[in-house]
């Protein structure tokens, strides 16, 4: 893991100012821990040697409550600083790879783990902000201002430290090789024990039919014990690394007390300077051993923003060729064309559909129906050939421009009836108007709020029917020149069908319709049957 | 709180490595503060030797005894974890299906799991430092306090402002920033669900653009929310700094009176200031332990609640059953999966041995539920069932289960391979007796054509296969199983009509002589069976799909 991704510098403009602020936070509370410590050396060497009374003590004690206060102001300020650039980092990374995914196209993004990203996923940067990101600063910083006010003071303990302290770095890069790996072995672990334990819980009343649910306690028992063994061997070499990191940073505080004891006692050092590098040397240590420490919530973070530098990065799909604007509608023609789908053909085809014709694109599963409509829409790269609407390469949006399009698993989105049929169309749209077209009308209106009835996650509480009229009702009103149709009766009851059919045959009119189709009463609508069956797999 | 049992002897081991460690620190500050300050008097070296020879084991024990709080705590933990899977797994077992009608069948097996997991960092990052916090803090009040009654007295108020006050203020502020957070949350998660699983519908309607600019609108606000929130980020850091600084002021203060009425060595002033820097620094960490705790608690609270579950099915003692074939009786039944919501009503059924007979009727109407009363998931709400003569509920459910499979409509298939997957029903089964049932099922040819035969991965949830093949490979099981009496439940989705239908007439055939529901929304059955019995509409429309139905099989 790099301690900064500069690419998070780069997609992310608040982090820059944040990590500029960082540095000043982080110079202000290096000096304010020296002064701390100067203060209370001073003042305890005073009242102890100089038999300083409280009235003489009074001063150091208002200054030592002031640069309290201050530290206390720096590191609210800090934190505060983090949580509002981390707010706005997330901002920003959410609305690029939302950019990202839009222009990616559908298929291009696994949308389960997006969308996970999207919500929580980033919320582990707030941690690496807040915690992982000003500790590093400060494990750069703290060690040498604390280093330039000793080395005045006392040469001897500022060459051990100065020795010690880079072995924390180094041994830190030793063991984090090491222990990574490791942890990656372990968290895929973890990850098949969870996995399992899920495949269970979710199977279990399969496990329940078959008797086999007590067995499975057994099973789940074994494997965990078996989980905590492995676990175990990797953490006792993992835990060495904090061991290692301990000893060095405790042992060399240990070894400059002792050293600057036996000085004192031979009258080399004073008692104040004594107490100083006391309580410094530990300071010194302190934020590079927390920078091991947040190692964890830092990795988290560092992952999140990994995920999304990689979706942000995937190559964009192959540029739609120029468009030759003028051409409206006219007929569509497949030259040769070839889709590949996982190193296999999807689709191989050379058709024309005329002007108003209405075709039915027949053939078992995986013969091309859908894809040679995804292929008008966009969302499938051709492999070869060319397709031409009137008699032009038309690019991928002014070819949409003329498509109307209803998939067979309409998507329904959160809000109104209405929005949901005027998706894309303009504010004036007549939306009645295409909801009476599609045979929506009436169960629209029988709906508590009727147009403005809010839709539950993806259209719950409507039926499969009723999905298909409000995609007839887009359909409608966008009123284009080309109609893509996949499957539009799959999951309807025969009297249902029958309804979207004539729908169908409403929207079909005057329109150059292609119809992916299995049923033969929906292939009956068409004028035309275009069997994609490949040649030789019958 | 029954989590407590969770703790092992191996956790208190830890508890004294950790506050042995925490100690070895506060001792090496006070003795170097001590050793310094007696040197500062210059005595002869030999008075100071207990105390160098001290600081450097101080200085060496705390690694040493932190790597030994670390490993125990985590095989405490760990343990801990095996056996409340196992807990949890065997509750669920006892109350599966119909027990978990409650809840939302997506998130619950999900938020178990994660729920479970959630107890490791329980033990080790929430409990560990607190109880090693408590031994230190007590420890170090009394030290200084025997010094200092007045510097000891404000230690053990700073130690409290950062243990227990700190937390509670983070959990106030927590509460007020997720009351404006989580309702914008709640929108973008929605946001961007709609934007990716629409993606097709928006591009091709030329709408993403709109879409786009929606979700910056929310982002936008979340932004300005969460930048609200911001000034309570950094309390906890700037109170336990404040403590700290007014531990040692007060120290200091305290101090140089005491020394001055000499009540105080003066060689021991240091020890006093200086021992709260060491302190501290094991308290520090107490406020990122229980905001730890708060996620942790609301992991045990949907646990509880899933462990509060009870089984709707009486398990009575084992009852002698005549050898077979069963007869099994329906009459005048009703059922519920939630209490108050009836989804079947006053049914009469018989199935005899050999018998055939579908159930139709539409969705809602309850014929899975039929099925799930006959494999007692579910006992009847009103009516009886009986099993030649025997009323169901007089026998164990699992003996039920031995005589009547069932094979829902979307049948759950493992994350194994094909052979593992089948020998749920059976385990002893061998490899011919596999291709067997394969055979009946027709899904042999397609298993041999595979490169890696019966150890071929059929995927999460089976996603490596087909609908069909994945239904004909639950068949392949449930036949396995050889079961007398087997309710089939025919899949609507995710399968065009032909397909449902040659499944059906080869799932009637590989029956045999089987007693054989079948549970169908096709009215043209009944050519195929002996008898069809029609129930009639819901009772009560359910809400939501979700609601009303059991966690699948």
């Amino acid at each position: 893991m790099k301690p900064l991704d500069p690419r998070l510098l780069r997609y992310a403009r608040a982090s820059r100012a944040y990590l500029a602020a960082t540095v000043v936070l982080g110079v202000a509370q290096a000096v304010l821990i020296v002064v701390q410590a100067t203060l209370l050396a001073h003042g305890i060497a005073a009242v102890f040697l100089d038999e300083l009374s409280l009235d003489g003590l009074t001063p150091t004690l208002i200054a030592l409550a002031a640069v309290t206060v201050g530290r206390a102001g720096l590191s609210w300020l800090q934190e505060a600083a983090a949580a509002r650039s981390s707010a706005s980092v997330k901002d920003e990374l959410r609305g690029r790879l939302f950019a990202r995914a839009a222009a990616l196209g559908p298929g291009r993004v696994k949308t389960g783990e997006m969308i996970a990203l999207v919500t929580r996923g980033l919320d582990a940067l707030d941690a690496y902000f807040a915690r992982y990101l000003p500790q590093l600063v400060l494990a750069a910083l703290i060690p040498a201002v604390v280093l330039a006010r000793l080395l005045p003071a006392d040469l001897l303990a500022t060459v051990t430290i100065v020795l010690t302290l880079p072995l924390i770095p180094v041994f830190m890069a030793l063991v984090g090789l090491h222990t990574e790996a490791a942890n990656r072995k372990q968290f895929r672990l973890l990850a098949r024990l969870g996995h399992h334990f899920l495949d269970v819980v979710a199977g279990l009343a399969t496990l329940k039919i078959f008797g086999r649910a007590a067995a499975q306690a057994d099973n789940i028992r074994r494997v965990s014990a078996e989980q905590r063994r492995v676990t175990m061997r990797t953490l006792r070499i993992a835990f060495l690394s904090s061991l290692v990191l301990e000893l060095l940073a405790t042992l060399s505080v240990a070894l400059v007390a002792v050293g600057i004891g036996l000085r004192l006692v031979d009258g080399k050092l004073d008692l104040a300077t004594a107490l100083l590098v006391l309580i410094l040397a530990p300071e010194a240590y302190l934020p590079l051993r927390q920078v091991g420490a947040q190692y964890h919530a830092a990795a988290e973070g560092v992952a999140a923003a990994e995920e999304a530098f990689a979706i942000l990065e995937s190559p964009s799909p192959a540029a739609a060729p120029a468009s030759a604007a003028g051409a409206t509608g006219g007929a569509i023609r497949f030259e040769d064309v070839v889709v590949r789908y996982r190193e296999r053909d999807a689709l191989r085809l050379s058709a024309t559909f005329e002007a108003g014709e209405f075709v039915a694109l027949t053939g078992p599963s995986g013969c091309g129906k859908s894809t040679a409509l995804n292929v008008l829409l966009g969302f499938a790269a051709l492999e070869e050939g060319r397709v031409l609407v009137g008699g032009a390469e038309l690019s991928a949006s002014d070819l949409r421009e003329r498509i109307a399009w209803v998939p067979q698993r309409p998507y329904l989105f959160a809000g109104t009836i209405r929005d949901n049929i005027a998706l894309g169309a303009p504010a004036d749209a007549d939306v009645k108007a295409a909801a009476r077209l599609a045979g929506a009308h009436h169960f629209i209106a029988d709906m508590p709020a009727g147009y403005e009835t809010v839709l539950g996650d993806d259209g719950a509480g409507l039926s499969a029917g009723q999905r298909q009229r409000l995609a007839l009702a887009r359909a409608f009103l966008r009123d284009a020149p080309i109609v893509l149709l996949d499957e539009p009766t799959a999951n309807l009851d025969a009297a249902t069908a029958e309804g979207v059919m004539a729908a169908i045959r409403r929207l079909a009119h005057g329109r150059t319709v292609l119809m992916a189709a299995h049923r033969p009463e929906l292939i009956a609508l068409a004028g035309r049957v275009l069997d994609l069956t490949p040649v030789g797999a019958q | 709180m029954t989590y407590l049992r969770l703790l092992r002897p191996g956790f208190w081991v830890a508890v004294l490595a950790g506050a042995l460690a925490a100690g070895c620190a506060v001792g090496l500050m006070a003795t170097s503060a001590w050793l310094i300050s007696r040197a500062a008097l210059h005595p002869p070296v030999l008075h100071l030797m207990v105390a160098i020879v001290a600081v450097r084991a101080f200085g060496v024990g705390r690694g040493a005894l932190r790597y030994l709080e670390r490993l125990f705590g985590h095989d405490a933990a760990l343990r801990a974890l095996g056996s409340l899977r196992v807990r949890v797994f065997r509750h669920l077992a006892r109350v599966a299906p119909a027990g978990l009608a409650g809840f939302r069948r997506a998130d619950l097996a999900q938020r178990l799991a994660a729920d479970v997991d959630a107890v490791l960092d329980l033990l080790t990052r929430v409990l560990l430092p607190y109880a090693v916090a408590i031994v230190v803090g007590a420890g170090s009040v009394l030290l200084i306090g025997a010094m200092s009654p007045i510097a000891g007295l404000t230690l053990a108020g700073g130690i409290l402002l950062v243990g227990v006050g700190v937390p509670l203020l983070q959990a106030r502020a927590a509460r007020r920033a997720d009351g404006r957070l989580a309702p914008l949350r709640g929108e973008l998660a929605t946001g961007a669900a709609d934007l990716l699983h629409g993606l097709p519908d928006l591009i091709a309607y030329g709408a993403a653009a709109d879409r786009l600019d929606r979700l910056a609108r929310v982002g936008a606000e979340l932004r300005a929310a969460e930048r609200r929130s911001s000034v309570m980020a950094g309390l906890a850091a700037a109170v336990t700094t404040l403590a700290t600084g007014l531990s040692v002021l007060v120290g200091l203060a305290a101090g140089a009176v005491a020394v001055r009425s000499g009540d105080l060595k003066g060689e021991l002033l240091a020890v006093v200031v200086l021992t709260p820097l060491a302190v501290f620094e094991t308290v520090g960490t107490l406020p990122a332990a229980a905001q730890r705790f708060a996620a942790c608690r609301a992991a045990m609270r949907r646990l509880t609640e899933v462990l509060a579950t009870v089984s709707p099915v009486s398990e009575p003692a084992a009852v002698a059953l005549p050898a077979g074939p069963h007869t099994l009786e329906l009459a005048g039944v009703g059922a519920a999966w939630v209490p108050g919501r009836p989804v079947l009503h006053d049914l009469d059924l018989t199935l005899a041995p050999g018998d055939r007979v579908a159930l139709v009727g539409p969705s809602g109407s309850g014929k899975s539920t039929v099925a799930a009363l006959l494999v007692r998931f579910l006992d009847p709400t009103a009516g009886r069932i009986t099993m030649d003569g025997v009323d169901l509920r007089d026998i164990p459910s699992d003996r039920v289960r031995q005589i009547v499979g069932y094979l829902p409509e979307d049948a759950y298939l493992f994350d194994s391979t094909i052979a593992a997957n089948l020998r749920i029903a059976r385990p002893d089964a061998t490899g011919d007796e596999l291709r067997e049932v394969l055979a009946q099922a027709r899904l042999r040819d397609w298993v041999d054509g595979l490169p890696r035969g019966l150890e071929t991965a059929v995927g999460e949830h089976g996603m490596e296969l087909s609908g069909g093949e994945r239904r004909r490979l639950a068949l392949a099981r449930a036949l396995l199983a050889g079961f007398e009496v087997l309710i089939l439940d025919e899949p609507t989705e995710h399968l065009d009509d032909e397909t449902a239908a040659a499944l059906t007439r080869d799932l009637l055939a590989a029956a045999g002589d089987r007693t054989v529901l079948l549970i169908t929304h096709r009215l043209g059955i009944a050519a195929e069976v002996d008898r069809v019995v029609t129930l009639g509409e819901p009772a009560i429309a359910p809400l939501r799909a979700a609601d009303a139905e059991p966690l699948h099989a």
